[in-house]
């Protein structure tokens, strides 16, 4: 047990210190921090653009009344700073060709006594400016028209309080969330998918290398001398995952304190539906990382035993990453139908499950048997690959040659029997 | 501490690679185990050690099997060399030294004194890969050693080296075995084994053709070499009765002779024949037993 762990620590420590393991765990966390920050990081630009960041307005009217409803409404917008009939019009607009205002709002009496706007602006105007500025407009328009109509304020509010809306999902049967929930999940379920899938074909390909790696250099007959190999097999196994484990919290904690920070109201974070992040569903998300790691690593390992030059192993293990593409492209379809038939069967799949199984607890309200049953079914797989792998591993790495085709499988449970 | 093999053979397949081999190798001693490319040496090591299974028979070690219970006790140096190309001699070996039970404090220790006999203290911080291959041997055998095995299997340990270093390591083996370490060792290199070892075996396609004391089997061998040199011609030496080989070198020849007897024949038909330089009675080298019993049955 204590040789285990020796081995557990060497191939953890081995990948960590190496520049590989640093450098794309570092540009990883740098793009993870860049999604995450880009609304900030493009404001930040958008202020340089405007220079000081706060806009001078000036407003001028000849009605007095109207120039200061229309300070007032503009001041209560954020980076903007009104000055009220400082100048008259001709005026504000020559301070605005100078420089002295960013734009100018001259406001007139219309026909219908209403009032009419001109903005007069410089060269850094904005599309979302005159926007803003149109809507302030319209409310100072409306407020006057109505005090001149005589309707009361009450009234007015309440023409102008928005209606009360609700979607209740009432489908039990299928389980759907509501899709206002569903859209909030998806968004989370496919960073947290798009990670099962990368990550459990880099660490499985990882493992397959290292035995590969093991074997070409030779190093191997010493190690099996001295370390039985199903423990030396299931060592690999587990220091690949404490450094998967290791990438994989970085990389949601990463991800997740960007989030905190950056999401809030009208943020893109919570149109993508990532605002809120469950963290039920990060919970299943490790749980499946692990499983379906478990899964995989086992097999990757099982077949780098085969392969006796670390060129051959890629090719040895491209059935498998074959099956987690499979898996993969089957889940994005779940996205946007994660009720269907095909779905719901392909999730109690051993090799489909981490992935699709995950994908519906994350976007369904689904009976908890249901995970369990497929999280048993999994497991079941895992004991069983693992039991066919260490014979097929104890064989396998004794054995040298061309070997990349998978009837090496037969020769290697051969090579680890006893025969009579 | 007996290492005994009872009737072992491995097959894979419908091919025999060791045939009912059964040997007694005493500890504290070293054991040669001799024959030819493909004659089952690694395939009896790895049986040995627990790395693949025997078809039938069974081994023995101190009244129990090999096990990984037992591999602090136990140091190999496969024939295929390998270490880790990216690491670091040191850190190669403290992990090596570790997975055999021994922490990693002895075992550094152990390692600065490995490198010091073997004149290269300063490999410590060198990668395995930048090493000469006659350098990362020595760490391989270092590797092989520096648990302070009981029992030590060496598969061709002076394969590929020049001969300052066979001399390097072969002093080494000898210490080791004074220390009281059985060893086991193969090579297809006669004289190496001839110096080395007391007991020996010879295997052929799986099985043993001579197994013994090496003066036993010298002995039983009965035949025996002379060398003649004289100023007259030979040739006709070669029709005497009792003579199996003979070969001329120029001036003298080497004859083989069925038994010492035979010598004694020989000396009286060369006398009054003319001056006698050199008459030689020899023992017959392990190389002409291994010639004879190997080459005797590929026939």
């Amino acid at each position: 047990m204590n040789k285990f762990f020796i081995m557990v620590g060497q191939t953890f420590k081995s990948r960590v210190k190496s520049k590989s393991f640093f450098i794309t765990t570092l540009v990883t966390l740098a793009l993870i921090f860049l999604i995450t920050n880009i609304q900030t990081i493009i404001e930040m630009f958008d202020d340089d653009e405007e220079g000081a960041g706060t806009s001078e307005i000036a407003v001028v009217s000849d009605e007095e009344s109207w120039a200061i409803l229309l300070g007032e409404t503009l001041s209560s917008q954020e980076g903007l700073s009104v000055e009220v009939n400082e100048v008259n019009s001709d005026e504000a607009r020559e301070a605005v060709e100078e420089g002295t205002y960013d734009s100018a709002i001259s406001l007139d009496s219309g026909e219908d006594g209403l009032p009419v706007a001109t903005q007069y602006t410089g060269e850094d105007s904005s599309l979302a400016e005159a926007e803003m500025m149109q809507q302030s407009l319209q409310q100072v328009k409306i407020a006057i028209a109505a005090e001149e109509a005589e309707v009361d304020k009450a009234t007015l509010q309440a023409i102008n309080t928005p209606i009360p809306f609700e979607t209740v999902s009432v489908g039990e049967e299928s389980g759907a969330k509501s899709s206002e929930e569903m859209a909030q999940t998806r968004g989370l379920v496919y960073v947290m998918l798009f990670l099962l899938y990368l990550s459990v074909m880099l660490y499985g390909s990882m493992i397959a290398t290292e035995v590969a790696t093991e074997k070409s250099s030779r190093v191997m007959e010493i190690l099996i001398s001295s370390v039985s190999p199903v423990s030396q097999m299931f060592a690999k196994i587990t220091g690949i995952a404490l450094l998967g484990l290791l990438q994989f919290s970085l990389i949601l904690g990463v991800g997740y304190l960007g989030v905190q920070q950056n999401s809030g109201e009208g943020s893109f974070l919570n149109e993508f539906g990532l605002g809120d992040i469950q963290l039920s569903v990060i919970a299943y998300g490790v749980l499946f990382f692990i499983l379906g790691y478990l899964l995989y690593a086992t097999l990757a390992a099982t077949l780098g035993s085969l392969v006796s030059r670390l060129e051959d192993a890629q090719q040895m293990i491209s059935p498998m990453i074959y099956l987690i593409i499979i898996a993969f492209f089957i889940s994005v379809f779940g996205l946007n139908a994660p009720d269907s038939t095909f779905i719901t069967v392909t999730s109690y799949i051993p090799f489909f499950s981490p992935l699709i199984m995950f994908l519906r607890v994350g976007m369904l309200d689904i009976p908890l048997w249901e995970v369990i049953l497929s999280v048993g079914f999994l497991v079941a797989a895992i004991i069983v690959l693992a039991m066919i792998g260490a014979r097929v591993y104890k064989g396998g790495v004794l054995m040298y040659g061309k070997s990349t085709s998978l009837k090496d499988v037969k020769r290697a449970f051969q090579l680890s029997k006893k025969e009579n | 501490m007996t290492l005994k093999l009872h009737n072992v053979t491995k097959k894979f397949g419908s091919f025999t690679a060791v045939d009912h081999l059964s040997l007694e190798i005493p500890e504290k001693q070293i054991f040669g185990f001799l024959g030819a490319n493909g004659a089952g040496k690694t395939t009896t090591f790895r049986m040995i050690l627990g790395l693949i299974q025997e078809s039938s028979g069974d081994i023995t070690w101190n009244e129990g099997g090999i096990g990984y219970d037992k591999s602090h006790l136990i140091g190999y140096l496969p024939e295929e060399r390998g270490l880790y190309p990216k690491m670091k001699v040191q850190d190669q070996l403290v992990y090596l030294a570790r997975l055999r039970g021994m922490n990693s404090k002895e075992a550094l220790h152990e390692i600065e004194q490995w490198l010091e006999k073997f004149k290269v203290p300063d490999y410590k911080s060198k990668k395995v890969e930048d090493l000469s291959k006659g350098n990362q041997q020595k760490i391989q055998f270092i590797s092989a050693v520096l648990h302070k095995p009981k029992l030590l299997i060496l598969d061709e340990p002076f394969s590929g080296l020049d001969p300052v270093n066979v001399e390097m390591l072969k002093k080494a083996v000898v210490e080791l075995k004074e220390a009281g370490t059985s060893i086991v060792f193969s090579s297809h290199r006669m004289e190496h084994v001839e110096e080395l070892c007391e007991h020996l075996c010879i295997l052929h396609h799986g099985k043993p053709v001579v197994h013994g004391r090496l003066k036993d089997i010298k002995r039983s061998f009965g035949k025996k070499n002379v060398r003649v040199r004289t100023d007259f011609d030979l040739a006709f030496l070669k029709d005497l009765p009792g003579v199996t080989k003979y070969k001329s070198l120029g001036d003298s020849c080497e004859l083989q002779v069925e038994n010492e007897h035979v010598s004694q024949t020989i000396l009286s038909e060369l006398h009054g024949k003319g001056f006698i330089r050199t008459f030689d009675l020899e023992e017959p080298s392990l190389n002409d037993i291994f010639i004879e019993k190997v080459g005797n049955s590929f026939e």
